[in-house]
């Protein structure tokens, strides 16, 4: 694969990379995925339990967007364009987090005892 | 100028933030280096992308201010394999492939760039045949659970607003790779059939046929397994 790193031709716009870098990334997904099985396996709980399992989610994630993606070799105006947005995703979460919470407030208020 | 040099002289180019500045107001194409076919799939991805972060929001709220217990997910997706009980066994093979999907997908971008095309299209149908073997699998988990008294309004494990999120999540995304195996299953038989070795026009459209292609149905497929990382984390684990 000695030929498989050089430049793209320049009126081919491609993406060309070694096979042993999806080779090496995609061993790593099975890796990660194990490993999350493996916190439901084992029972972990509390915050061991969420941490594992949102570090793991988000690397998982990441190596498919960089790698398979082929998002670190694009330029980074169009990286931005795409990875930004979503990020405002957690304003919302944050925003339905209250929400939920006066829900959950009121439910537990006035309906004692009746069921959900 | 000689507009080729300039679409092409990557090395004059400044990096970094100077860089996003500059390819922003540049008044041509802002996203250098990619196609607009790759960039439109893209930001189709992008707005898939908050369709799934509602669904996942959705359910994250009702979750939280349910009064009644959350159904275990690890016990209601256990299986029991030659006696031995497995919890969320089933998700965890579904994950696995696919992930192997991905990796065949991404072997597939790889050879087509090659212009390997027997490979390329050898790679998508194993691809395709990993994207049918979830959705089967994910046909199978809905019949037990709908045997087993699951409804989008009720069911017999604890809050009934579980049926509802699990229906709907899992069902979307089931879509998802449904139409992705159809898409793989069209892009491979074109390379086949050697469309994007002549250039050929395609059914729908007087563009080129070109191994571009396969890396844009790639982008989806991967997109596609990405999701079902974080339906994975959030929905199944949590």
């Amino acid at each position: 694969m000695a030929h498989a790193s050089a430049p793209v031709p320049a009126v081919e716009e491609g993406q060309q990379h070694p096979i042993r870098t999806y080779l090496v990334v995609w061993g790593w997904l099975f890796v990660l995925s194990f490993f999350s099985y493996l916190v439901d396996y084992f029972h972990l709980q509390g915050l061991l339990r969420w941490g594992l399992i949102l570090v793991l989610m988000m690397l998982k994630a990441g190596l498919i967007v960089a790698v398979f993606m082929h998002m670190r070799w694009e330029r980074l105006a169009l990286t931005y364009a795409i990875l930004v947005p979503p990020v405002l995703v957690l304003v919302f979460a944050a925003l339905m987090v209250f929400e939920a919470d006066y829900t959950l407030l009121l439910r537990r208020t006035f309906f004692r005892g009746e069921g959900g | 100028m000689d507009t080729a040099q300039l679409e092409h002289g990557t090395a004059t180019r400044p990096q970094g933030w100077p860089g996003v500045v500059a390819d922003w107001s540049s008044d041509q194409r802002s996203f250098k280096g990619a196609s607009w076919g790759k960039v439109m799939m893209w930001i189709f991805l992008l707005s898939d992308t908050f369709i799934f972060s509602c669904f996942l929001l959705s359910y994250m709220t009702v979750r939280m201010s349910t009064t009644e217990p959350w159904p275990n997910p690890s016990e209601v997706f256990a299986l029991e394999i030659g006696g031995v009980h497995l919890p969320l066994i089933l998700i965890a093979i579904m994950t696995f492939v696919l992930i192997s999907s991905s990796g065949t997908m991404a072997m597939a971008v790889n050879c087509a760039y090659r212009r390997d095309r027997r490979k390329t299209a050898a790679l998508m149908l194993v691809t395709a045949l990993f994207g049918a073997l979830f959705v089967g699998m994910q046909a199978f988990e809905w019949s037990k659970l709908i045997h087993e008294g699951v409804r989008p309004w009720e069911n017999p494990f604890g809050a009934p607003q579980f049926g509802a999120a699990f229906f709907t999540i899992t069902g979307f995304h089931g879509t998802h790779v449904t139409i992705g195996v159809i898409i793989l299953l069209v892009v491979a038989w074109k390379v086949l059939r050697g469309e994007f070795d002549d250039q050929r026009p395609g059914f729908l459209t007087g563009r080129r046929g070109r191994y571009e292609m396969v890396e844009i149905a790639g982008l989806y497929w991967h997109f596609v397994d990405l999701v079902w990382v974080f339906i994975f984390a959030l929905f199944y684990l949590w």
